[in-house]
């Protein structure tokens, strides 16, 4: 069944591109509906503050306002409060505390950005004035915006459920062993290590448009969502928007989501819930600044971490202890981020019998903190790798050596973290990457760089990851509110033509090609036969969307299934019109056939006999369409080296990536121009966390990153061109062998930027984003530290 | 945005009439500047008085040995204009500098001067170079125009129809840009102009552009890298944001300088 041009393994160019790249496509906001208004919410200015009063007549009075809504009516009707999706209970078996979040807020605020009314106007910018004339009074409270000093005494109080702040004080891993190894241990390294705050910027803001049918009590959302059936779920069953089968959600084509656009936000909440007050269809798009202050952030973790080593650089025990900001109040799956998708990956791809991580999540009042792609893993990734980089310096070994000596070899492996790993050849890896980065002529180049006055370093990474999420028992038993399979059904249409209803969401990956690729290449049949159908809760079944790079090992597996069944039933009504064993039947370009006959029906006669329904076996239901459900048996476990070489200079710190190389283990690849393409996506972001990005909020919670202008984003041209490599083993847990390429960029390249750097400097002490003021700090410390010498 | 009146004037006459009659009215050049201000409901002009289509207010010419550049040329129309780039390179090379192409093609030499934000480019050019201030009401030297944080000597209304510059020996700029905005974290233009060595500081001053007597004493001692590097720079005085910390900013204004002096 090869299908070269076309099949697994084939660069085809991406068949949404000719829309995308033509203006042609239909995002949320390019949606108009008939008598359509405009919702502007009017904001909190304060971090934390109690609303006294709301006047809002002066808007009321504007013509062409439709109304002015408050939380109180809101909660009035019914309308239930933003839940966290994820259980994690904590150590001493006390449930998280989880304070209550109201789309719109009723007693109290507590971020800059908070909503507390909504104005229904006929223009978008009658509604933005409006928003304007409407007087909220607040009484001004303290606010905390660090996690470490959220978690101090007499820090300001957040929720009332939530004393000193604490959500969680979670742990993992056996504590008496891990303080055992470490005590054993000829060497400790230790480090305090922060993980910046980022904010995802998708290039479409979010956007809904909301439609109330009255007549039919039936409400209809296009939103920019990458997982609208999710959404659908949690506003029927917890916001009580309206029950499931009287609400439509529709997540058209959608510019990038990163995590960002998996919750359900007050935003569209309040949209579905004012146009049935207003009768109005409602619509809202954020700008880029309101992106800022609304769209969940990602990652901000403070460690400590200790890791333990013997004479032979094996690690005897690594204990870590987290806290990690939640912002104010907690998103979807904001629990399961700092832990079960973070401290379960700190065994990296290092054998470590003793291991223990503590991990405290905290309130503070900023926006919201929630998965932002890798989600957990980047955290984990960040803190081992530079831990194995500044531990090599110190024991005075090669960084590829001390991670070689303590590589998992052998799997399925076993963390002391529940992980297993069921596949990866690190070494494979990393040797790529040493050779493809030509690491034996480094030194050269350092002398050359040298002489034109700049200090050149060169920094490893060596991550694995956890994705294709995930097994719905496994994430049951850990709190999950979900199962995390996904489903498909494939549709043989009566001319042969195929459709496959996807449970999956693509907001920029591919799926239109790399889903019909699989196809095509199982039915050996033109790519330009299949279509692919998702991101409509009323054509497509019930899925779980797109994120922790799944749609791959998750929902492709998914398809698969569906067309084992279909290829049965093909088999099925061949025969019987063949007068065939099935055993016999080949698929093959475009012909149904009987092996070493001439006998054979062409692919569009066996879709037409099933509908036709004249000719087939007994008992044989007519139709060709079949559906499945996949649930993975295990997480996957893409891996790799990367491996980076900066130049600085010295004179202002500024730090240029010179070369930056990937050898990933990505198993299975369908196709390579896009895994790349994602590789790419990933490492520029990963790059962004590293040298760029940082939300930064002032002691009063003003966020002083609200605009491009201070919010530093990765441009091309400070990216260098990537070396990406694959060495890769296959996936023993779904049928294509897939382990997903999606956020493994950004979750393996931070560090291995770090690393790099610190080694052009000669200073471990370095924290991210290293700006150019960051890195010449670190190197006055280092001139300082040799003056008092 | 609040809602506005747009103009778009044909002569000076009609943008002054225009300008009178608004209730608020202001000039708009590239709105490079202006049009995010008023998205963000910072500003809230009744009316906006398009200067760009003013006859002569477009374009680069000699005035012996003078060079004019109209009040409403773009960046990128002065960074590749031959006479600018023959009668002063430097200055070619700024403009080529500010922000990304976009903002080049948009923002004109009248808004930026202007609208003197502490990190623009052009303000140290036009400081160092000595350059004159035209509007549609008299002339201004340079030394007299900037006047701190976003203010100038214009009054209201008034329009910049062009900038003169004079030729100089010797002059160069150099540019660490801040890495989100591509503003001037720290530009120096350096000149040796007739009045002798002039240094000019942008995007890191208290008060916005000035010169650094620091620099103009070292240089006028000696024009050299390691004299600018040698040079006390203090601290004292200087901007502190997220971005680069007053110590930090006074390093890049002798690197900067140094830089500078190289390329000249
Ligand atoms: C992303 C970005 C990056 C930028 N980077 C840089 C940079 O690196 N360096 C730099 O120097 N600048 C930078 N700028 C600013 C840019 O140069 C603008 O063009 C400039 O600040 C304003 O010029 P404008 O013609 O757009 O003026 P406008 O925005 O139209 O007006 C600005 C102000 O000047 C007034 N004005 C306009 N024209 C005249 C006139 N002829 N006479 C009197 N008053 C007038 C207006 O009333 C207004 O108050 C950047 C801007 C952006 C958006």
């Amino acid at each position: 069944m090869a299908n070269g041009a076309t099949g697994i393994g084939a660069r085809v160019k991406r068949k949404e591109d000719k829309r995308f790249i033509t203006g042609k496509g239909k995002y949320t906001d390019d949606v108009r509906m008939e008598n359509q208004a405009y919702a502007a919410f009017v904001r909190s200015p304060h971090a934390h503050a109690n609303i006294k009063s709301i006047d809002k007549s002066a808007a009321l009075a504007m013509e062409g306002v439709v109304d002015v809504l408050d939380g109180h009516q809101l909660t009035g009707d019914g309308i239930g409060n933003i839940i966290c999706g994820w259980a994690v209970t904590s150590k001493d078996g006390s449930p998280m505390n989880m304070g209550a979040w109201s789309a719109l807020a009723t007693q109290k605020v507590r971020y800059v950005g908070d909503a507390v009314a909504v104005v229904i106007a006929d223009t978008q910018q009658l509604a933005r004035l409006a928003a304007e004339a409407v007087e909220v009074e607040y009484e001004e409270l303290p606010a905390v915006v660090k996690a470490d000093k959220s978690l101090a005494k007499g820090a300001p109080e957040i929720h009332e459920n939530a004393p000193g702040n604490l959500i969680y004080d979670w742990e993992i891993g056996d504590e008496a062993k891990a303080d055992a190894g470490l005590a054993a241990a000829k060497h400790i390294t230790e480090m305090e290590i922060t993980n910046n705050r980022l904010s995802p910027n998708p290039m479409e803001p979010r956007s809904a448009v909301a439609t109330y049918d009255e007549a039919e009590e039936h409400y209809t959302l296009y939103t920019t969502s990458q997982n609208p059936h999710v959404a659908r779920l949690v506003l029927s069953a917890f916001y009580n928007v309206a029950p499931e089968h009287k609400l439509r959600v529709i997540a058209p084509d959608v510019g990038g989501g990163f995590g960002a656009k998996i919750y359900i936000y007050p935003e569209e909440i309040t949209c579905l819930w004012a146009s049935m007050k207003t009768n109005r269809s409602v619509k809202w798009t954020a700008d880029r600044s309101e992106a800022f202050i609304t769209d969940a952030h990602g990652r901000d973790h403070i460690s400590t971490a200790k890791m333990g080593f013997d004479e032979n650089g094996k690690i005897t025990g690594f204990k870590v202890d987290t806290i990690a900001n939640l912002g104010a109040y907690m998103s979807l799956f904001s629990s399961s981020v700092p832990t079960y998708l973070y401290a379960t990956l700190l065994s990296g791809q290092y054998d470590i019998q003793n291991l223990h991580a503590n991990v405290r999540a905290v309130y503070t009042n900023t926006v919201p903190v929630d998965a932002y792609r890798g989600a957990g893993r980047p955290e984990a990734c960040y803190l081992i790798e530079r831990m194995m980089e500044t531990a090599a310096r110190e024991l005075g070994m090669k960084p590829a050596e001390l991670r070689a000596k303590n590589f998992i070899r052998e799997f399925p492996h076993e963390t002391p973290v529940i992980m297993t790993y069921d596949s990866g050849d690190f070494d494979a890896n990393l040797a790529q990457a040493e050779e493809a980065a030509d690491v034996a002529g480094f030194p050269a180049r350092k002398a050359e760089a040298a002489k034109r006055g700049k200090l050149r370093g060169l920094g490893y990474s060596c991550y694995i990851e956890a994705c294709g999420i995930a097994p719905s028992a496994a994430v049951g038993g850990l709190g999950a509110g979900v199962g995390l399979w996904e489903s498909a059904e494939v549709r043989v249409n009566p001319v042969g033509t195929i459709e496959i209803l996807t449970g999956s969401h693509s907001h920029g990956q591919g799926h239109e090609t790399t889903f019909a690729q699989i196809v095509a290449e199982r039915f050996d049949l033109p790519i330009d036969n299949v279509s692919i159908v998702h991101g409509d809760t009323d054509k497509v079944q019930f899925g779980m969307g797109t994120y922790g790079s799944r749609s791959g090992a998750v929902g492709m597996s998914a398809i698969v299934k569906a067309m084992d069944k279909v290829e049965a039933k093909v088999r099925k009504i061949a025969a019987h019109q063949l007068e065939a064993s099935e055993d016999d039947i080949v698929i093959e370009g475009g012909e149904v056939k009987v092996a070493g006959t001439d006998k054979a029906l062409g692919w569009h006669e066996i879709g037409l006999a099933a509908y036709t329904a004249h000719n087939l076996p007994p008992e044989m239901e007519p139709g060709l369409k079949e559906s499945a459900f996949y649930d993975p048996s295990n997480f996957t476990f893409p891996a790799g080296t990367y491996i980076c070489e900066v130049e600085v200079d010295p004179e202002t710190g500024r730090t240029e990536v010179v070369q930056f190389t990937a050898s990933d283990d990505f198993g299975t690849i369908i196709n390579p121009m896009i895994v790349e393409g994602q590789v790419h996506g990933g490492l520029a972001q990963g790059i962004g966390q590293a040298m760029m990005e940082q939300v930064i909020y002032d002691d009063d919670g003003q966020l002083i990153t609200g605009s491009y202008m201070d919010y530093t984003m990765p441009r091309a041209a400070d990216l260098p061109f990537y070396s990406v490599h694959h060495a890769s083993t296959t996936c023993p847990g779904n049928p294509l062998g897939m382990k997903g390429c999606g956020e493994a960029g950004a979750i393996g390249s931070p560090p291995a930027v770090i690393n790099a750097i610190t080694d052009a400097i000669g200073n471990n002490n370095l924290s991210m984003p290293a700006t150019p003021q960051n890195v010449w700090n670190a190197l006055q410390a280092v001139t300082a530290s040799q003056a008092a010498e | 945005m609040y809602p506005t009146k747009y103009h778009k004037a044909a002569s000076i006459d009609d943008a002054v009439k225009a300008l009178g009659a608004g209730e608020e009215a202001m000039i708009l050049g590239g709105g490079q500047t202006l049009i995010a201000t008023m998205k963000q409901h910072l500003a809230a002009p009744s009316d906006l008085v398009d200067v760009r289509s003013i006859e002569g207010m477009v374009g680069v010419s000699l005035d012996g040995d003078m060079l004019v550049i109209g009040g409403a040329t773009t960046h990128a129309e002065v960074a590749s204009s031959k006479e600018v780039q023959k009668h002063t390179p430097a200055l070619a090379r700024l403009a080529g500098g500010i922000g990304d192409p976009a903002v080049r093609h948009a923002g004109t030499i009248g808004g930026s001067v202007a609208n003197n934000d502490p990190a623009a480019d052009y303000p140290a050019a036009l400081l160092a170079l000595g350059a004159t201030v035209v509007t549609n009401q008299r002339e201004i030297g340079a030394d007299d125009f900037f006047d701190g944080l976003f203010t100038t000597a214009l009054d209201e209304g008034e329009i910049i129809t062009a900038v003169k510059f004079p030729k100089v020996e010797a002059a160069a700029y150099a540019k660490f840009a801040q890495p989100a905005s591509l503003f001037a974290l720290v530009g120096v233009f350096v000149a040796k102009t007739a009045d002798g060595v002039r240094v000019t500081v942008t995007g890191a001053g208290d008060e916005g552009v000035f010169r650094s007597e620091a620099l103009e004493v070292a240089l006028t001692a000696d024009w050299s890298e390691a004299s600018a590097k040698g040079a006390d720079v203090s601290a004292d005085g200087l901007m502190s944001d997220i971005h680069g910390a007053a110590a930090y900013r006074a390093n890049l204004i002798k690197v900067m300088a140094a830089r500078a002096v190289l390329a000249s």
